[in-house]
Parts: C-alpha cells; structure tokens; sequence
C-alpha cells in the first residue's frame, strides 16, 4: 500500500462539489502535502454525476490513483456508483438523514451526519458539504484551525455573519465526528513545503502571460476554456489583450494578425476548434508569421464527450494545414510542464517563425496539481529569434527581403511600423521579397527554392529541442512508452511494476514534432518488451512512431472509453502482455461516471 | 524609390508596389488602388506606418500593388486579421481591400463582428458582383436572376445589400463609391480613414470580363451621389436605412451614416489605455503582480 491518501467527494452537478473539493486542496497543499486531483464530471450544469477524487501524499504525486479512503457522497446516486468499489479501512461520511447506504464492502466505516440536527437553524444550503468536510478532516487528524481558516477566506466577501455561520457549522461537523467516528490510523502527514495547487488550464494561461503573451483569443470550448478565463480576469493586471472572438476561424486569424505586428500570440481550443484553424496553421507556417496554439483534447470524433478525456487529436495536429511545412508540435506531461512548455514553445516558433501546438488533455486541464511555487517563475527566457522592431528613418526601401533565402530557413523578420521595410506577406507563394509567384511571375525555381527554405528550418528545430530520455534502469523486462499526459499514472505503474519484481522502465515522449524517431529506435533497442500506452483507440502514436522509423512496438494499452487511465489498468495489462496472453490490452473503467 | 523622412512631401509614387496589378484592363479595381494612394499621399500618412490587409480574390491581390505593409491572408479573414493588427500595434493605420465574395460570402461572421466592435480601420470592399479569379461565379451581391456559370438558369436568392447590413450590424461609417467616380471616391476614402471606427465604403468596381450586367455604363446611367441631396443628414440612421434599401433606376452612392459617438475598441480597451502599443511593450509582468498571480493558487 502506498503513502497517499485518497478523498473522493461524488454529487449532481450544482450540487457543490468544487467548493469543498478546493478547501481540500488548499488544505491538503498547505500543509506540505503534494496534490493529484481529478474530476470526472458530465456536460451538464444542474444533475447527472460529477465525482472529484484528490489525492494527497508527501512525496510527489503524480496520477489520482487506484483507491479511495474516504468518500463523501453527496447524494444516494454517488453511494450506488462507488460504495461497492471502497476497500476495506476506508471510510464514507455522508448525510444520514437523506442517504441510505445499504450493504457495504467489509471493513468500511459508516459516518451517518444527523445533517438536520447538526445545522439547526442554518441558511446554508450546502451545510452538509460543510458537515462533511469538516468530520472528515478530524479523521483524518487535520486540526480545526486548518479548516477555520481556509474557510474565514472562502466566504470573507460575503461578510463575517457568514463566516461565522460556516464555521460554526463546520465546528459542529468536526467535534461530531470526534465523538462518533474512528479516526484513520494514520494521520495525515505534514511537509516543509507550503505548495501551490493549479490546473493545467491556468498553468497554461500563466504560461503564456510568463512568456510575453500581449494578445490571447479565444472561443469558449471544454476543456479548453479556463485558459480563457484565467487570461480574461487577469488580463488588466498583466498587460494582455483578451479578446473572445466569434469563432475559432477568426480567432487564429485574429492572433497570426497580432503577431504579424509584433506581438507573442496565444490561442487554445479543442479539436472541434482546432479543426476549424486548420487553414490558418498553414497561413502561420506560409507568412512566417508565429502563433502558438493550445489543443486541449477531449473524446471525439465530432462533439464527442466534451467533458471526458482523450489522446486522439494526434493525427490531426500532424495534418492539419494542406502543404507541407514545418510545425512544432509537443505535450505537456503534468500540470507543472503546462506551465513550463508555453514559453519554450513560443521561443521555438519565434526563432523559427512557424506555427506551434500545444497539445494538452483534458486530464491535465481540468485536473489539479500542487506545485513549488518557485517552480512557476516568469524569470523563464525569452528568445524573440531575428526580428526587427525598429531601424532608422533613412529612406524608403533598403532592398529589404522579408523572406530571404538563407541557410537556417529563418530571414529576419521586420514588424510593420519599421522604417525601410515595407514588404507583403502574403499566403500565396512568393519570392524573397515577397512578390507574389502565384500568378504571372510563376517559376518553379523560386518555388522549389522557397519550399525548401521553409522546410530547413527543421534541421535547426530538430536540434533545439530535446530528445527523449529513458526514466528508470537502462535494461527492463518491458519498457512503457507513452506521450504527454500519461507520464504520471505510467510512472507509477511502473513503480508497482518494480515493486511486483517485474523489472519495469518508461520513455515518455514530450516532442511529437520534431519526433527524434532515431533516438526514440535506439533507446528501444535494449528492451525486451515494449508497450505504447495511450489514451486513444487507433494508436494514433503507435502509427506515427511506425510511419516515421518502421518501429512496432510489442505492445499496446489503449482506453478510449472517456477516462483516464489509473495505474492498476496499466499494471494488469502488464502482466497479462508479458504472460502472452495478448499484445493489445484495453483497460475496462470500473468506475461509472 | 524615393526618400521619405518626413511628412508633407509623399505622392502617390511613394505608394506604387514592387510591381503592376495584373488585374484585366479596364477592372474597376484600379481606379480603387490609384485612389487609395493618393489619398494617403495627401493625408501624409509614412507608408511603414500603414499596414493593408486583404482575403483572396482578384481585388485582394491589392497588397501587392502598393507600397505599405501588406498582408494578403486568407480567403475571409482578412478583417479577422486586421482586428489583431490593430489591437496589436493601434498607432497603425489599417486599410482593408478585398471582393464582395471575400467579404460578403465566405468572411461574412468576420464582417458583421469587426463592425460590431468598431474596429479602427478602413474597410474597402470592391464590390462587382461576381466572382472574378475562379471564372464567373454568382456573389452574395449577384442579382436576381443574373446567369453565371455556378447558376446558368438564373440566380434564384435574393442579394446581399452590403449598405443595409453594415448599418445593422452597427458600422460607424458606411459609405458607397463608384471607381469610375475617383474623386467622390476619394473623398469618402479620405472620409474613411479620419473616422475613429470602422469605416465601411462599399466600391461599385466593375468586373469587364465576368460581369456583363453591372457594367460601368449600367451604374453611370443609375448612381447618384447623397452629396447632392443638401437635406440629406448622414448623422440620422433610420433615413441611411431608408436610402440603403434604394435600389433600381437610381442607386444612392456616397456617405450613408456616419456616428462618432461611440469609442472604437482600442478606445474602449482599458489595456490600450495609456500606453505604448502592445507590439513596443515590455514583455515582462512586474514582479508584484506576478507575485499575485501565485499567492492566488496558494
């Protein structure tokens, strides 16, 4: 058994799973506790099922896990979907007067709240949130003060009559379960470190505002669109335009436009969104004019499950744009490297004026991390590549080519208000000046040249970005391949793995463009057994790993039903793979949200 | 080229492109570019100041035949882009040229939204009722009836009245030109770019290969200018409303309406306010807003 602790709060949507969901965390993060949260939730504002687990641990945690000690059901439905999947020395603290538990696993703790009793005279509504949170806590050994406090700031803008009432409310939850329920035997453990928690979303968002992002726009799309709110409420603060644009046509257009002027430029979607720029990336990548894109993918085809998880976007990031040209393309592998990711992308597609793609998921946009504070520094680089801002008011025209055929493939790049360098960009091919030979000055020659001046900018791409290195031991009876947002459940199923006596290693892929498919060949090589896990149903890195080396792996797990992996779907794939009993393993979600 | 170090002493030289337009002769569309720079020549405006931003199509190809910053984007987008130009860089002036199909048909969302948030930019469409560079097609602005090689029995929809939807779409500026009225045009171009808004002038821009209904003689024997009416106020929408709907013996063309009351959104975005353009600021957020950013998540 490991060293985490797992709280798991289920209810309908409304019913006020967030709030205490937040206190947790900020509980849990305050208190030097790492953080994994995920909330498994349905595209439906009132009713249906929203189930939240956060999970807490003193080492790093990387995935939310294979168990759940304690479990907060909000409503009778939650306790038909998970009471029977709760082990034994967990616990359920639940609202006694309206929910009716039935039969339970052995060795699970009841904790009826007589909810009516306790808030006599409330006006809250959500009083048995607060019961819940607060008994809870005491069995879990959180003093009261903890509590007190995160909750005289969640409710101070409403005024201290409301504090009071919240408190006094917890406080009855608190000392009820002193007095009626057994504590965990264990007491949650207490770090150094106070960390932050975020989500992907704003770890995105802030990643763009450390790296110089002046203009951000957007169309609202799940799972994409805290980005957008984040960007909108700090927008003032931080000196960024925001600008929520009629579609996501307009709104690539919009941000190559800014960025042709001058600014960095950010926009995120999701694949429905994304499809609709498609034409837009290939005007980025044909003006040489920088934008980055975020990406974050949720279970398609078409509308899909817009609240559900997915890796299955790759292949259209790939293709997106008829024509070649040269992209960047790379996924983030926690919430923390959302943060980090931005401005690296955005220094690559400045040097090497092309679009960038951002490919995140909905597990790590919605989901919830906690991260050294000092981690999220906005002191991060910042590499404009060769661009001119301004030149002297000499004359006219210096012979000024904007698109300059030269070894790298990059030709400085003049923004528009600079003396001397009036040039058009067009999407038409053109000449290194610019003139269009689309129409009467067509000639192959310069065609081919342009082409191929584009496309040598991927040899210096290639060369920026860092290949993938093997984690763990150099030699393993089966290595895990995944890419992005995998990492961390990947990570700990190869720990158990390892635990098992079953020698385990992973290669987790970060850069799909440019892939280092050479390198990712060669690391293979000393495995006995390989396995690409990801979250999709074709394989869609399998095929591009194979398209582009000839590499097939041993294996694969795939899961494509909506839900993230957890790392015991990955540790019985495993053994089922290494005992021959097949090569493609998909995972059945036992849990029902 | 000549020297340009200051105001006050450009012609329209200083805005001839790298190369001609190879627009047929005789296309409406040429008088639209020689009117275009002289009216910046005379209003002094530095060509590196001016960005001119078109769609696709045979009027798009504008960019490319003046001497500005040029962008000739994607078939529609070009407002859509030109939105981001400005917000990026406000201190630019931003012209946007393009065709009826471009603006009209595929930008359509892009026209009624840029209008509706008073995007500060000139917006000239050269409007000859087909589509010209894939051949002869019906526009959103073909009239009823009218054979072409996408409809050969006769357009059965009814046009779009581009004067008319500006006006509901809430432009600032509306205006209609004729290219073959060059100094009418020019003074609503001129008109056009001292408005702090959107300014919208629609160009009657005769297509003479495709287009044989609207031809120059058609509208020469139908336009008549608003000017010419003393009683007519441009400052009164619903009387603008009454004369976009004209069309027949006598086409109104001209200033419709025009209202400075309202801010345009470099106005009325409090993160302009005050400050350099985005494009010349600071990338870096100062340290104790930053430090806010993360006490938030703490």
């Amino acid at each position: 058994m490991d060293s985490t602790f797992s709280v798991a709060i289920g209810g309908a949507a409304g019913q006020g799973v967030a709030t205490p969901g937040d206190i947790f965390s900020k509980i849990f993060a305050r208190r030097g506790l790492h953080i994994n949260a995920y909330n498994a939730y349905q595209s439906i504002i009132r009713g249906g099922h929203t189930f939240l687990t956060i999970r807490a641990g003193i080492k790093e945690v990387t995935c939310f896990g294979d168990r759940i000690d304690l479990l907060i059901p909000l409503n009778q439905d939650t306790i038909g979907r998970h009471l029977a999947l709760m082990k034994s020395g967990s616990a359920i603290v639940y609202n006694g007067d309206i929910i009716k538990p039935g039969s339970r696993p052995e060795g699970v703790q009841l904790c009826p709240l007589p909810v009516n009793k306790l808030s006599k005279g409330s006006r809250s509504k959500v009083e048995q949130n607060t019961l819940a949170l607060a008994a809870s806590l005491n069995m879990m050994g959180v003093s009261f003060q903890a509590l007190e406090e995160v909750l005289t700031e969640q409710f101070k803008r409403k005024g201290d009559k409301v504090v009071a009432e919240n408190i006094g409310i917890a406080r009855a939850g608190y000392e009820y379960a002193a007095a009626s329920f057994t504590p965990f035997s264990d007491p949650l453990p207490r770090g150094e470190t106070r960390y932050a928690v975020l989500s992907g979303n704003i770890a995105l968002a802030m990643g763009g505002a450390a790296a110089g992002v002046k203009f951000y726009c957007a169309y609202p799309m799940s799972p994409s669109t805290g980005v957008l709110h984040w960007m909108a409420a700090h927008a003032r603060d931080a000196g960024i335009m925001v600008r929520q644009v009629e579609d996501e046509i307009g709104v690539i257009n919009m941000a190559i436009g800014a960025a042709h002027a001058g600014v960095r430029a950010m926009c995120a979607t999701s694949g429905g969104g994304f499809a609709l720029m498609t034409e837009g990336l290939g005007m980025s990548a044909m003006m040489e004019t920088p934008v980055v894109v975020i990406d974050v993918q949720r279970a398609g085809p078409s509308t899909g499950v817009p609240t559900k998880t997915e890796q299955g976007d790759l292949w259209q990031m790939l293709g997106a744009g008829f024509g070649d040209f040269p992209r960047l393309i790379a996924a983030p592998e926690d919430i923390l490297d959302c943060f980090k990711l931005v401005p690296e992308m955005h220094n690559l597609a400045d040097r090497f004026q092309c679009p960038g793609i951002i490919l995140g998921d909905l597990l790590l946009s919605e989901g919830r991390s906690s991260v050294d504070p000092k981690q999220l520094s906005f002191e991060t680089e910042i590499d404009r590549g060769e661009l001119i801002v301004s030149a002297a008011p000499t004359n006219g025209s210096h012979g000024y080519k904007r698109y300059q055929i030269t070894e790298s493939g990059v030709s400085p790049r003049a923004i528009p208000g600079v003396p001397g360098h009036t040039h058009t960009a067009a999407t038409d091919e053109h000449d290194e000046d610019g003139v269009l030979i689309s129409d009467e000055f067509t000639n192959p020659r310069k065609r081919r040249a342009m082409m191929e001046k584009r496309q040598r900018k991927i040899a210096g791409i290639e060369a920026a970005v860092q290949p993938p290195i093997l984690i763990g031991k150099a030699t393993a009876d089966v290595t895990l391949i995944g890419w992005g947002s995998t990492k961390g459940v990947i990570q700990e199923a190869v720990e158990i793995l390892n635990e098992e006596g079953i020698a385990a290693n992973q290669l987790q892929i970060r850069w799909l463009a440019p892939l280092h498919g050479e390198v990712i060949v060669e690391t293979l090589r000393s495995s006995k057994y390989t396995i690409i896990v990801e979250n999709n149903f074709s394989g869609q890195f399998a095929r591009y790993l194979r398209s582009e080396t000839s590499y097939a792996p041993d294996g694969h797990i795939r899961k494509y039903d909506g839900e993230p992996f957890m790392p015991h779907h990955i540790v019985e794939a495993v053994r089922e793979q290494l005992a021959g009993k097949t090569k493609l393993s998909v995972p059945m979600h036992e849990i029902m949200v | 080229m000549t020297t340009i170090l200051e105001t006050g002493q450009l012609t329209a030289a200083d805005f001839k492109g790298k190369v001609d337009p190879d627009w047929c002769p005789g296309c409406g569309d040429f008088g639209v570019l020689s009117s275009l720079q002289k009216v910046l020549a005379e209003m002094n405006i530095l060509p590196h100041n001016v960005v001119t931003i078109s769609g696709i199509g045979c009027s798009s190809n504008l960019p490319g035949f003046i001497n500005t910053y040029g962008m000739h984007t994607l078939h529609g987008r070009a407002l859509a882009v030109a939105t981001g130009v400005k917000m990026a860089n406000h201190s630019l002036h931003v012209v946007v040229t393009g065709g009826d199909g471009d603006g009209f048909g595929i930008g359509g969302n892009h026209f009624i939204h840029t209008m509706r948030r008073n995007v500060d930019l000139l917006y000239v469409a050269m409007d000859n009722q087909i589509y010209g560079l894939t051949t002869g097609q019906t526009s959103p602005t073909s009239r009823k009836g009218m054979k072409t090689k996408s409809m050969p029995y006769g357009n059965v929809e009814e046009p779009i009245n581009p004067i008319s939807l500006a006006l509901a779409a809430g432009a600032t500026f509306v205006a209609r030109g004729f290219s073959a009225e060059p100094k009418h045009l020019m003074d609503l171009m001129r008109q056009g770019m001292d408005h702090k808004g959107f300014s919208f002038i629609d160009v009657f821009s005769p297509c003479v290969t495709y287009n044989h209904d609207n031809t120059y003689a058609w509208f020469k024997e139908r336009v008549k200018r608003l000017e010419d009416d003393p009683s007519y106020d441009s400052s009164d929408w619903h009387e603008a409303m009454k004369r976009a709907l004209l069309w027949g013996d006598e086409i109104p063309i001209g200033k419709f309406f025009q209202r400075t009351d309202l801010p345009s959104l470099d106005q009325a975005e409090p993160v302009l306010n005050n400050g350099a353009p985005l494009a010349h600021r600071e990338l870096r957020i100062a340290p104790e807003v930053v430090r806010d950013f993360v006490a938030e998540l703490m």
